[in-house]
């Protein structure tokens, strides 16, 4: 992302006629107090002045494959397009694999899941024939689709709006980004036409409910919160009756983050799921993992441990903006058949986007 | 999905049989090994490269020594090569004159708040006046939260709200600690993409203003391969001093670790490992490079055994074994003795090999053993627990009622206790536990 320019890709993500009330917690260009560095770029935690700035660059309307693929920039310029470069060579020799592997580890897609991937594409090179490092790069580009399609996996909650109280439980371990893509959750699926109501179980971080206070007010969003260190279960229980009251149609759910290997912190997930379970019909609907695409090998391991204590049906991808990586998203949907239903692209309420594999795959080379 | 590291170059080398030195085919093929667990650690690509070229230099040739079996001998060689690129435990660099600025910088989500309390904890136990500074304001709550801890641990936060920039509330925040006399100030700047250029000038400004003696990095130990480039960026435009790894209390093997040390040169200087506002330590690298390897954490072990280890206690066990005068109250004392060393699931994992064998184990289950067994000697009197024997059905329904267990259980905890008994008597008649006995009364 340049962050030389006055106008960042950020701000422009917005048409201006939105932006006037519409809250940045990204940069503004603008803040409220003048940057001491003489620099024009800023971010404000206030609403946003950038009203007025130009956007050329962006339309009002953002096609998700040009965005996703503006997303992956980085991505595709530092790793992939060096797969690419690599694939475009005419003869595959074993140069041609190791550089391959090298690139699939250096993403972060893991050595089980390279093997894994590279044994398969060598299957395929073997009874297709395949001679030319072009054609290998068709291959790979379908076998990483494939892995992130698991069969029977749920698909993300439908936008329009329903009857039925459905109920989104949002879990992950510590700093994962979970509140900041709750706000841009409940962004998403309010403009969409849902009625939106936030839990803030996140009873135990110091200023946790501030937090999504905060985003829920921007956002123009109610909070349900409960005081500090309270039982989360409460919190949740009070939520689910507010939401009856308010006809809600969608409750999304804050918890603390907690890292899947304590055990009491898991136990206090499944109260949670439970107390869901016992008060609203077919709750939790969706179970979401966040996962910082920054973490590594270590994030399977989350998945694994959360998947087993309370059930997960998805997970978010967060800070995808300024990772060239990614390819923990490999690992996870593959090794555990968690689908990925969005990615987080930056700090603004507006950086969640729905995952596609094609589009991301495709956005990868 | 991976098991120890040390196992798996046994099987290999258990095929090979002993040799007195390795061979290039030996340490090749060990190599392929450690270079996957070094990966499934999260080492960085490139710089698994270079280790385990320096790993195959020292390895080949070299000679086995008798008590090692091959594949120990390279396990030593790459633990003592991990140790080495790890580098030593820094420590901070207080000297001159206050008030001494510490900077706290990192990516979202990395743990700087929390890191930044946890500094300060420490500081102030060690004799320090430390000064928080909440210089994120852009996270939503996030001056909230480093006020809301200060309040937690009384130590004083600076503060200007969300409207003043950063490098002005630091700069502030200096002068308020000359007049209110904080030796140390610490810095919590807001989390931050290192390729994200206005922030990063944003941080290299408070720098230049405010001269800090510390600028550490706070990392999560979860960070994969990306891990080289942050360290990298952060180093290059603030001058690190040191690293904090955060999240180790999870069972990230922390590769990024090297990774972040390897590209940068500077050391690490704590690891923050849990919830509380106390689990901040000083970063052992032996520790650590067991860890990655997958061998399991025998120095925390042995160091956690040391400090909640009553020797009195023990010694008096230790005899009382050997005399084969082992009741019900040596019994309690000795699981209690165990008990304080930390959740029973967490301490067996320390041992190499005993993660996968506990796998299956629910860390609560021993737990609510132990106290269902401490209940039920508490309900006993002192004579039953000197004289098991004693316990007819009567006193068995009393014992039971109260302590809420059944008689079944507690019959169930005597056989145990008997199976104890008679285990320490045989071992008593050992010679070799007599003499260990003697070492451990003569430890003292």
């Amino acid at each position: 992302m340049s962050a030389n320019g006055a106008v960042r890709r950020s701000e422009c993500a917005m048409s201006p006629e939105k932006a006037v009330f519409l809250f940045s917690p990204g940069r503004s260009t603008e803040g409220a107090h003048a940057p001491s560095d003489g620099a024009a770029t800023k971010r404000g935690p206030n609403f946003s002045q950038t009203a007025d700035a130009p956007c050329p660059a962006r339309s009002a309307i953002i096609p998700s494959m040009a965005s996703l693929r503006e997303t992956l920039a980085r991505t595709r310029t530092s790793i992939f397009s060096r797969v690419q470069t690599l694939l475009g060579q005419a003869d595959i020799t074993n140069d041609t694999w190791d550089e391959l592997e090298a690139l699939l580890l250096q993403a972060d897609v893991g050595a089980a899941t390279s093997t894994k991937l590279l044994e398969r594409l060598r299957e395929r090179t073997r009874a297709e024939a395949i001679l030319k490092a072009d054609a290998l790069r068709t291959a790979l580009k379908e076998e990483l689709v494939r892995l992130l399609e698991p069969a029977g996996a749920a698909a993300p909650l439908d936008y329009r709006a329903t009857r039925m109280l459905e109920v989104m439980l949002i879990i992950g371990v510590n700093g994962a980004g979970k509140t900041t893509s709750i706000a841009k959750l409940s962004r998403l699926y309010t403009d969409k036409g849902r009625k939106v109501l936030l839990a803030a179980g996140d009873t135990f971080r110091a200023a946790a409910i501030d937090q999504l206070q905060i985003w829920g007010e921007r956002a123009g969003i109610d909070v349900i919160a409960g005081k500090m260190n309270s039982d989360p279960g409460a919190v949740v229980f009070n939520a689910i009756q507010a939401a009856f009251a308010r006809k809600s149609d969608l409750l999304i759910i804050d918890t603390a983050g907690r890292l899947h290997t304590k055990h009491n912190l898991m136990k206090e997930l499944e109260k949670i799921r439970n107390v869901l379970q016992r008060n609203v019909h077919g709750a939790p609907h969706q179970t979401l993992l966040v996962v910082d695409a920054a973490n590594g090998q270590n994030a399977i391991a989350q998945a694994k441990g959360f998947a087993a204590a309370v059930g997960v049906t998805g997970a978010v991808l967060t800070k995808l903006d300024g990772t060239p990586k990614g390819g923990v998203a490999f690992a996870i949907v593959s090794e555990l058949g968690i689908p990925i239903h969005y990615i987080g692209t930056g700090e603004k309420i507006d950086d969640l986007e729905r995952f596609d594999a094609h589009t991301f795959v495709d956005g990868l080379f | 999905m991976f098991e120890g590291l040390s196992d798996r170059l046994q099987s290999i080398f258990d095929r090979l049989g002993k040799r007195g030195f390795l061979t290039e085919k030996d340490v090749d093929e060990a190599l392929r090994e450690v270079r996957m667990a070094l990966l499934e650690a999260d080492v960085n690509f490139k710089v698994v490269k270079d280790f385990l070229v320096r790993v195959r230099e020292r390895a080949i040739g070299a000679e086995v020594h008798k008590s090692l079996s091959p594949g120990q001998a390279v396990i030593k060689i790459v633990h003592e090569e991990l140790l080495s690129t790890l580098g030593e435990g820094g420590h901070l660099d207080l000297g001159g004159a206050p008030p001494h600025v510490i900077m706290l910088v990192g990516l979202q989500g990395s743990g700087k708040t929390s890191t930044a309390a946890k500094l300060a904890l420490r500081l102030r136990g060690a004799g320090r006046r430390p000064l928080l500074v909440a210089a994120d304001t852009y996270r939503p709550a996030a001056i909230a939260q480093l006020e809301q801890l200060g309040k937690q641990l009384s130590i004083p936060v600076y503060s200007e709200g969300d409207k003043v920039s950063p490098p002005d509330i630091c700069a502030h925040a200096l002068a308020k600690a000359v007049s209110g006399a904080h030796d140390v100030v610490i810095l919590d700047t807001a989390g931050r993409l290192q390729i994200d250029d206005a922030m990063m000038r944003e941080v290299e400004e408070v720098k230049r203003r405010t001269k800090p003696q510390e600028v550490l990095l706070v990392a999560d130990s979860m960070t994969g391969q990306e891990a080289v480039n942050i360290a990298d960026a952060f180093n290059k435009r603030m001058q690190l001093t040191g690293l904090i790894l955060t999240k180790i209390d999870g069972d990230a093997r922390g590769g990024a670790a090297i990774s972040m040390r390897a590209v940068t040169g500077v050391p690490i200087k704590f690891l923050a490992a849990g919830e509380k506002p106390d689990a901040f330590e000083q970063f052992h690298p032996d520790r650590l490079a067991s860890r990655i390897l997958g061998m399991g954490d025998v120095l925390t072990l042995i160091e956690k055994a040391q400090a909640q280890f009553d020797e009195v206690e023990a010694a008096k066990t230790a005899e009382k074994m050997l005399s084969a005068r082992f009741d019900l109250e040596d019994f309690l004392g000795q699981m209690r003795q165990l008990r304080k060393m930390g959740p029973l699931g967490d301490l067996l994992g320390m041992i190499p090999g005993m993660k996968d064998a506990l796998k299956g184990v629910a860390p609560e289950a021993t737990e609510r053993q132990f106290k269902r067994l401490e209940a039920m000697i508490c309900s006993m009197t002192r004579q039953e627990r000197h004289h098991p024997d004693l316990l007819n059905a009567s006193r068995k329904r009393r014992v039971a009622a109260g302590s809420g267990t059944t008689v079944q259980e507690l019959n169930q905890m005597l056989k145990q206790f008997r199976d104890a008994q008679e285990m320490m008597k045989k071992l008593s008649n050992n010679p070799r536990m007599r003499m260990m006995g003697g070492l451990m009364r003569g430890k003292r």
